[in-house]
């Protein structure tokens, strides 16, 4: 069943025909889902959370190719989070670019940051690497508050886009970022079974032996750091349409730790887990920052706030769970959700025995 | 001004150092760099706040308190979340303290909102003494002493104590020292709690220093690493050395260049150590190779 004749049988994006037919029916599942969105609110979802959730699996896919499978850990991805959308918004506003020039440039100046930050990278392990990364997260934001060419303090307004005419709404900004995102994941599936992604393995497994196996450290590690800018840069320039604004307060260090968050809690290597964790994620993080609205729980929480805490602060508790969810997928199931997917599918393949 | 530039400089980079120190205490015995450094700081600083302006507490006990309070935290960090972590990977570890730091910041948060307030700090911080011209304001003076006197107090203790001697050889090699009877893992949790209490120390005088308020330490903990790294992270005195440069050299970057770029110059100083001399000035080169 699972063996693999060739090559190009490994490579195949689809395994099998079951694969396949799934795979469309989910294309189509994402075509109708704005409209299933707007019909029925399923758990109070809204199509501004629909695109907060593509965006951020577009970014943890990206973060997951450099800490997943690279094994590379990045805290500066809120930096090429901010390049992407700064340049896609200075391009527009000052140049007039069109978005589908925008999107890419903004793309490949985040990935030219990613390469130059992962030159350092060559020399560093571990912790020391999340140091110069977590520096280089705050100082890209540093640096675009103070300069008044990207709005400083204040940040930009971004520009209202038309399409035929008619300005762009959620749904029509919905269908930019799934094309996008199903592009994305697909090319990211791509490339981690073909030979770079092998490369990439490989210098996560043991990069010393990656070495003595003729596995070039220097071209494969900064090839991973720009990959995942690249892929970060875009999900920032389309961050910066649905959200209507940007400033660089915005794109501080939780936000890196969220990103990080999500891919340890999908799943480390595993595209499809990225998704899963970005979709969980964000989802909470939309519901906890309005926890008082959730019925029963709510109200004894806002009480419990006034009489011991400050009522002021209440979506803290956002935070708070965020972080308890990471530490307990780290002690209990370190491959995420990713890993409890696997285990049922194995529980279930062999199950009356 | 170079002097008066030098001397707050150096009180800023006594502060970096007291942090760096508080982890490099951790990462030598235990090899997890601790991203909840600064925010258990914070929490430690915001409970002797609330001593203080609640309920009224003298500043001394409230000092005692406040240790007690950051000795518990770090145990507990340490029993409760890391011991239980089986085997876990550089980046697992990396993940706990994220975690545990998020964790505290949302309680902050929640528990002390998100207003900046100002750090009753017993010494004013706008009177100051005069040094034959060189005006040095009696925060800075105050925070320079004790530092000082906190890393005296730490030398004895890592140098003639039974218990700083066992925390030194659990450093060098935990098998061994388990051999010759250590209980390393007690060391490992008495070892948190000591850096629990520096960090908290630390975050008393930023706050007098500066505001008090939930994120108050994302800075000072990127300071903290850049001075950990110039030093050499595997060194004590190296960190308090690291940490009174990166200070006065921020500051000085500060006065004579530009002002609103001040906190790049700690990026660039972990980047160019890390390219030029990864182990830090103070600290022997060590490379660990499969």
């Amino acid at each position: 069943m699972d063996i693999k004749r060739n090559y190009y049988e490994d490579i195949e994006l689809f395994k099998s025909n079951t694969i396949l037919v799934w795979s469309i029916l989910f294309l189509i599942f994402l075509g109708i889902l704005p409209w299933l969105i707007t019909k029925y609110h399923p758990l109070g979802m809204s199509l501004y959370i629909v695109n907060l959730i593509t965006i951020h699996a577009i970014v943890a896919i990206g973060l997951n190719i450099l800490v997943g499978y690279t094994g590379q850990i990045s805290m500066g991805h809120a930096g090429f989070f901010a390049l992407g959308a700064f340049t896609t918004v200075i391009l527009i506003l000052n140049w007039s670019f069109p978005l589908y020039i925008a999107l890419p440039i903004a793309g490949f100046v985040s990935s030219a940051f990613g390469f130059i930050l992962g030159l350092p990278a060559l020399r560093l392990k571990g912790p020391y690497l999340a140091i110069a990364t977590l520096g280089f997260g705050m100082t890209i934001t540093t640096i675009i508050k103070h300069m008044e060419f990207f709005g400083g303090r204040m940040g930009l307004q971004t520009p209202k886009l038309y399409l035929l005419g008619t300005p762009m709404k959620d749904i029509h900004y919905y269908y930019v970022i799934m094309i996008i995102a199903v592009l994305m994941v697909i090319g990211a599936v791509k490339l981690i079974k073909t030979r770079v992604g092998r490369a990439f393995i490989a210098i996560r497994d043991s990069d010393i032996a990656a070495e003595a196996m003729g596995v070039n450290l220097t071209y494969y590690k900064t090839l991973a750091f720009a990959v995942s800018a690249f892929y970060t840069g875009i999900a920032g320039g389309l961050y910066a349409f649905i959200l209507g604004f940007i400033n660089p307060e915005s794109f501080h260090l939780i936000m890196s730790i969220t990103f990080l968050a999500m891919v340890v809690v999908g799943g480390l290597g595993s595209v499809m887990g990225s998704i899963a964790g970005a979709t969980l994620m964000t989802f909470l993080d939309i519901k906890l920052q309005v926890i008082q609205d959730i019925p029963a729980i709510g109200p004894a929480l806002v009480t419990f706030s006034q009489k011991y805490m400050s009522i002021g602060g209440i979506s803290n508790i956002a935070v708070i769970v965020y972080g308890l969810i990471m530490i307990l997928i780290v002690l209990f199931e370190p491959l995420g959700i990713f890993g409890f997917w696997i285990r049922t599918k194995r529980y279930w393949k062999t199950w009356p025995f | 001004m170079f002097g008066q530039l030098i001397v707050s400089g150096l009180a800023v980079g006594a502060c970096y150092a007291l942090l760096a120190l508080a982890m490099v205490i951790i990462y030598k015995s235990s090899e997890v760099l601790n991203f909840a450094q600064g925010e258990m700081a914070m929490i430690s600083t915001f409970v002797a706040f609330s001593l203080l302006e609640s309920y009224h507490v003298p500043f001394e006990w409230t000092v005692v308190i406040t240790f007690l309070f950051a000795i518990l935290l770090g145990i507990f960090f340490e029993l409760v979340f890391l011991r239980q972590a089986k085997d876990p990977t550089v980046i697992g570890l990396i993940i706990i303290t994220l975690g545990f730091e998020m964790i505290l910041m949302g309680f902050a948060g929640w528990k002390w909102g998100p207003d900046q307030r100002s750090f009753p700090f017993p010494v004013s911080n706008i009177e100051a003494y005069n040094f034959y011209g060189l005006i040095i304001s009696k925060i800075n003076f105050w925070t320079i002493l004790i530092t000082l006197v906190l890393m005296f107090i730490l030398f004895l203790f890592f140098r003639y104590t039974k218990l700083g001697i066992a925390m030194r050889a659990t450093q060098q090699n935990q098998l061994a020292a388990r051999v010759m009877g250590i209980r390393t893992k007690w060391i490992l949790s008495f070892t948190w709690a000591i850096s629990s209490m520096v960090g908290a120390v630390a975050g008393m005088l930023i706050a007098a220093l500066g505001i008090l308020d939930p994120p108050m330490m994302m800075d000072p903990l990127l300071k903290g690493f850049a001075s950990g790294v110039l030093g050499g992270m595997t060194s004590l005195p190296g960190t308090a050395v690291g940490g009174a440069m990166l200070g006065i050299i921020e500051n000085l970057f500060g006065g004579y260049v530009s002002l609103s770029f001040k906190s790049v110059v700690a990026f660039i100083i972990i980047v160019l150590m890390l390219c030029i001399r990864p182990s830090g000035l103070l600290a022997r080169h060590y490379v660990k190779k499969v």
